[in-house]
């Protein structure tokens, strides 16, 4: 546990001197803050806030992923040599790059809300919201340290993976289901709708921004599905238990490549 | 002590080590050649723990190699290639290290004179020259006085008195009884600093003995000859 922390807290410190997290911290903070300020403020600063980061957070946090495996390669070799045990070192390194994009992430975003006084107003939304770009940041760096361990020694694949990846589910998924559901309209597709969903995180994600916000019509044809199928607290707790499943399937084959692999 | 029992290692289809026995005693300093590809590399990698075998037993100092790391607090290794993370300052890095190895730096202070790195250590390891980050890996290597000890081209970046100051420190280990291997593609720098060579080619150690018996099996005066004659009649010298 004190090897843990001690590998931790160096790439803590590492990182923050790199000013990129700052960059990234500033990035979410001026967003916010100008949302607060020309968007009307509420509920739908919250909401657009949501829209950027279910496009922006799972991009920015496999790159970051990959690149550090790709970065650091030697000092990771270096590493592995020294008398600690490999899931040790993984989890070191894994936390010690994701809390500090998560951290810039949540307070970049959160001390706009704060100073323009949405929080106090919509506790409940602001954690939901926040708490979403949280995970999304850790899925998707750990999907970003899975990609560079697979492709170790070729990085051009390994980029490529991570933008197609990106595309896929950021961006085509919800059309690919909406397009499915109109070929196949005639059929009732209910349950494959809510199965399929439940297969990307991001859209999971959005469905539970949508269902917070009731706003189904807004989100795409899969939640306005989820919506009528599972109604809101039950669906927001399907689709939280499934981000854990999402939380839990690229962390673990990480760290099973990461003990397996030869260096 | 280091024993290799039919060390095999395959990355997919290709076969890289294909049987290796070998026996390190202790004390011994032992030079590692071979041509590029030879798998002089993954038998070290083997051996740190980096790759794991296909089949065969690596024991260290006693110790079965089965994922365990406890052994490697006998190991110091020096690689090839130093890069560090580029926001790292030199002393924190000397900092982390020993944090994650809990052992005591008894040479610390004695590398960094003897490396003349105290006017580094407070530069951010980005900054750092080539030749300055392989004597930050030297350092990292023998500061904790482990038994064993791996140098990997050690000298190739290093300018001629740094490259001399790391020899001669080898030469202080070596008298001290630390067990020693080195892999060079450098013959005389390998002259100076090791009385055993294992000589691998194709996944199999080829020639495992003194370097005396070498030259004069091989009917050379230089290692460098002797090795280049084994390169192209393997069988000719082999043991």
């Amino acid at each position: 546990m004190n090897k843990l922390t001690h590998i931790i807290r160096s790439e803590l410190k590492s990182l923050m001197r790199g000013k990129w997290v700052m960059g990234y911290g500033l990035i979410f903070l001026a967003l916010t803050d100008v949302l607060l300020r020309f968007g009307g403020g509420g509920p739908e600063t919250l909401l657009s806030l949501s829209n950027v980061m279910l496009l922006f957070i799972p991009l920015v946090g496999m790159i970051y992923g990959i690149l550090y495996i790709y970065q650091s390669r030697e000092f990771v070799e270096l590493l592995l040599t020294q008398p600690i045990a490999r899931n040790t070192l993984y989890w070191g390194l894994y936390l010690g790059i994701s809390i500090p994009l998560m951290s810039a992430f949540v307070i970049g975003s959160l001390l706009p809300l704060i100073w323009h006084g949405i929080f106090v107003l919509d506790v409940g939304s602001t954690v939901l919201v926040l708490g979403l770009g949280a995970v999304l940041t850790l899925i998707f760096v750990s999907l970003g340290f899975v990609l560079g361990l697979a492709f170790y020694d070729d990085r051009i694949k390994g980029f490529g993976f991570t933008i197609v990846i990106w595309l896929f589910m950021a961006i085509l998924y919800d059309g690919l289901i909406l397009f499915l559901v109109f070929l196949l309209g005639d059929y009732p597709l209910d349950k494959f709708v809510i199965i399929v969903s439940m297969l990307n995180p991001i859209d999971l994600a959005r469905i539970m921004v949508m269902l917070e916000f009731d706003i189904s019509a807004l989100m795409g044809y899969t939640g306005a599905v989820f919506n009528r199928f599972f109604g809101s607290s039950y669906g927001v707790i399907t689709a939280a238990a499934m981000l854990v499943v999402w939380l839990v399937i690229p962390m673990w084959s990480g760290l099973n490549v990461f003990s397996k692999k030869d260096f | 002590m280091i024993e290799i029992k039919n060390l095999k290692k395959s990355f997919g289809k290709l076969e890289v080590l294909k049987g290796i026995n070998l026996d390190i005693p202790s004390g011994q300093a032992t030079g590692i050649v071979g041509p590029n590809g030879a798998g002089k590399t993954t038998l070290i990698k083997s051996l740190l723990g980096l790759t794991k075998p296909s089949s065969g037993e690596i024991y260290v100092n006693g110790t079965k190699l089965n994922g365990n790391f406890d052994y490697r607090r006998d190991i110091g290794y020096m690689p090839q290639v130093a890069r560090y993370p580029e926001n790292m300052k030199v002393n924190e890095l000397l900092t982390f290290i020993r944090g994650l190895r809990d052992q005591d730096a008894v040479f610390e202070q004695d590398l960094i004179d003897q490396f003349n790195l105290g006017p580094e250590l407070d530069k951010m390891l980005r900054n750092l020259s080539g030749g300055n980050r392989q004597k930050v890996g030297a350092t990292l290597a023998m500061m904790f006085d482990p038994q064993i000890l791996f140098f990997d081209e050690p000298t190739a970046g290093l300018d001629p008195r740094a490259s001399h100051r790391f020899k001669q420190r080898v030469q202080t280990e070596k008298s001290n009884g630390k067990t020693i291997i080195i892999t060079s593609h450098i013959m005389s720098e390998l002259e100076q600093l090791v009385d055993h060579v294992i000589f691998v080619l194709d996944g199999n150690v080829r020639y495992y003995g003194t370097m005396d018996n070498l030259l004069i099996e091989s009917d050379e005066t230089r290692l460098e000859s002797a090795i280049a004659k084994l390169m192209e009649h393997p069988v000719e010298v082999a043991i």
